[in-house]
């Protein structure tokens, strides 16, 4: 079972690693901001920004082959409305900007993802006051993730082992009797956690 | 639909973050009041269960897939609060754990999935379930309810992608609402499946529509939700003039429409006084109602088709 395939590179050792999470959530906001806010006339801006994602992204020790390979998977959204854009007065340049803006924010969101493990994050929305159900939600999903992942690829392993239909209507309804019954056991559990939780003390 | 950074302006990514955060704040202060300690477990559970559950891949025509989206599926599981804290949680992971949808673009994403999607859904949702008694009505609502959640969320992607004066309204209004009539068709078939596979088994893990102890709060989420897709409508429809002019651009960039400028703007009352479905606005509104009948009889056939028989035993036991 791979338990890492979620935040693979968050908990390597590197100055960027070891920065705050909140410094590190606030400047990605602020360079997201930057990227929409500044005018295609000031390319150079544009340029400066992707020059230091370089820097930050050489200095975090993130395998660039890692940061490539996640910038082509979220790419394709960005690219379908840059070719929509085309088609509008002055599109060719509406579409070149879509794609040079989107591609820096999805490369800040992938340094930042891959820099800050999750319970840090945390930590930050816990002290910048986001509500404390929401914090619990997210903590317990967060922890359960990797559990359920486990249980569905079991689940699928041994759904594989015992049926080799290939038509595609018996995939949909074994796949969502799959998905009914993590539900079923995802709740079950949540009751197990429930008591283990009051029996710890839980407020 | 998770829209990334630099697409958005910033007043259009504002606007819905405010919106969002003001709908999250009700929810979650709805939940504080009614929400039974042992439920809280469960919902960190469910938001687990939806990001796994979309992982699944369901097999498409010609080697594409698609997945679940589940936001009508958590209106059905938890209840309509308790689905827009779950579907943020959701979406807020996606963001910060894979990089899918920006942290600028983080409210609009919550506003398109979690606040549009699921108000939106609860109230097709229980409208239908009111009209639709029994089991069979259930499953329609809630395959109705998907179908209307995935179109209502992608008709406010495209409406802020249009605010941002990224691509104009008359294009991506079609482009987006035709390709998600079809995904929502999908979404409707998996909430649909799966809603019967947990019937099948723990039919009390099904939210019940029925009697609830708060009647007047859930009128009042349905009214709220019925209204914010009301307001939709209307928001869209002045906007729905402007397709035959988004269409000809595309047509003129082609090569194949009628020379650039060369068409003088139509006054607007012109084509309210053509009769029948003269003009090309008031025949993409037909389309869209029509699609929406057919919508609507397809969920309520996938039901018959579906619906567990009557005489279906009682549910094994359950373990504490």
């Amino acid at each position: 079972m791979r338990h890492d395939f979620l935040d693979k590179w968050s908990r390597l050792d590197s100055p960027i690693h070891r920065a705050p999470a909140g410094l590190k959530l606030g400047l990605a906001l602020a360079t997201a901001v930057a990227c929409v806010a500044v005018p295609l006339a000031h390319w150079w801006a544009l340029v400066a920004i992707g020059a230091c994602l370089a820097l930050v992204a050489a200095a975090s020790r993130v395998p660039p082959s890692f940061v490539l390979g996640r910038l082509l998977l979220l790419e394709p959204l960005a690219a379908g409305v840059a070719l929509l854009s085309v088609f509008q007065p002055d599109g060719a340049r509406v579409a070149v900007a879509i794609v040079v803006r989107s591609t820096l924010c999805l490369a800040t969101m992938i340094l930042l993802t891959s820099t800050t493990p999750f319970a840090e994050l945390l930590r930050t929305l816990r002290a910048l006051r986001v509500p404390a159900l929401l914090v619990t939600v997210l903590a317990l999903m967060y922890r359960y993730l990797f559990v359920l992942v486990d249980e569905a690829e079991r689940m699928q392993r041994a759904r594989r082992s015992r049926s080799f239909s290939g038509r595609r209507a018996h995939a949909w309804a074994s796949l969502a009797t799959l998905a009914g019954q993590l539900f079923v056991r995802s709740s079950e559990r949540a009751e197990r956690i429930y008591a283990a939780m009051c029996a710890r003390g839980w407020r | 639909m998770h829209v990334p950074d630099g697409l958005l302006d910033l007043k259009t990514a504002s606007t819905t973050a405010a919106l969002s955060v003001s709908a999250l704040a009700v929810a979650l202060r709805r939940l504080r009041l009614g929400l039974p300690r042992r439920r809280v477990p469960l919902m960190g559970l469910a938001a687990a269960f939806l990001f796994t559950a979309q992982m699944l891949n369901f097999p498409v025509a010609g080697g594409t897939s698609g997945h679940l989206l589940g936001a009508v599926l958590a209106v059905v599981l938890l209840g309509p609060s308790a689905a827009m804290v779950v579907m943020t949680a959701v979406l807020l992971v996606q963001c910060l754990l894979f990089a899918d949808g920006g942290l600028l673009a983080l409210g609009a994403n919550v506003f398109n999935m979690a606040v549009v999607g699921v108000l939106g859904g609860s109230a097709v949702y229980r409208a239908v379930c009111r009209v639709l008694p029994g089991r069979r009505g259930l499953l329609a609502a809630a395959a109705f309810a998907s179908w209307c959640s995935t179109l209502l969320a992608s008709i406010g992607c495209a409406a802020e992608l249009a605010w941002s004066g990224v691509v104009p309204w008359g294009l991506v209004f079609p482009a987006m609402t035709t390709i998600h009539m079809l995904i929502a068709l999908g979404e409707a078939a998996i909430t649909t499946l799966v809603i019967v596979a947990i019937l099948r088994v723990r039919p009390d893990l099904v939210e019940p529509t029925g009697t609830s102890p708060d009647a007047r709060a859930l009128r009042l989420v349905a009214a709220f939700g019925l209204a914010a897709t009301i307001g939709l409508l209307l928001f869209a429809l002045p906007f729905a003039s402007s397709w035959p002019d988004g269409l000809e651009r595309v047509g003129q960039v082609l090569g194949f429409g009628p020379a650039a400028g060369g068409r003088p703007l139509p006054a607007p009352m012109a084509e309210y006084r053509l009769p029948g479905l003269g003009s090309a606005t008031a025949a993409t509104s037909a389309a869209g109602f029509v699609g929406t009948l057919v919508a609507f009889a397809l969920a309520c056939a996938l039901a018959a088709a579906l619906a567990p028989r009557a005489s279906a035993g009682a549910p094994p036991d359950r373990r504490a």
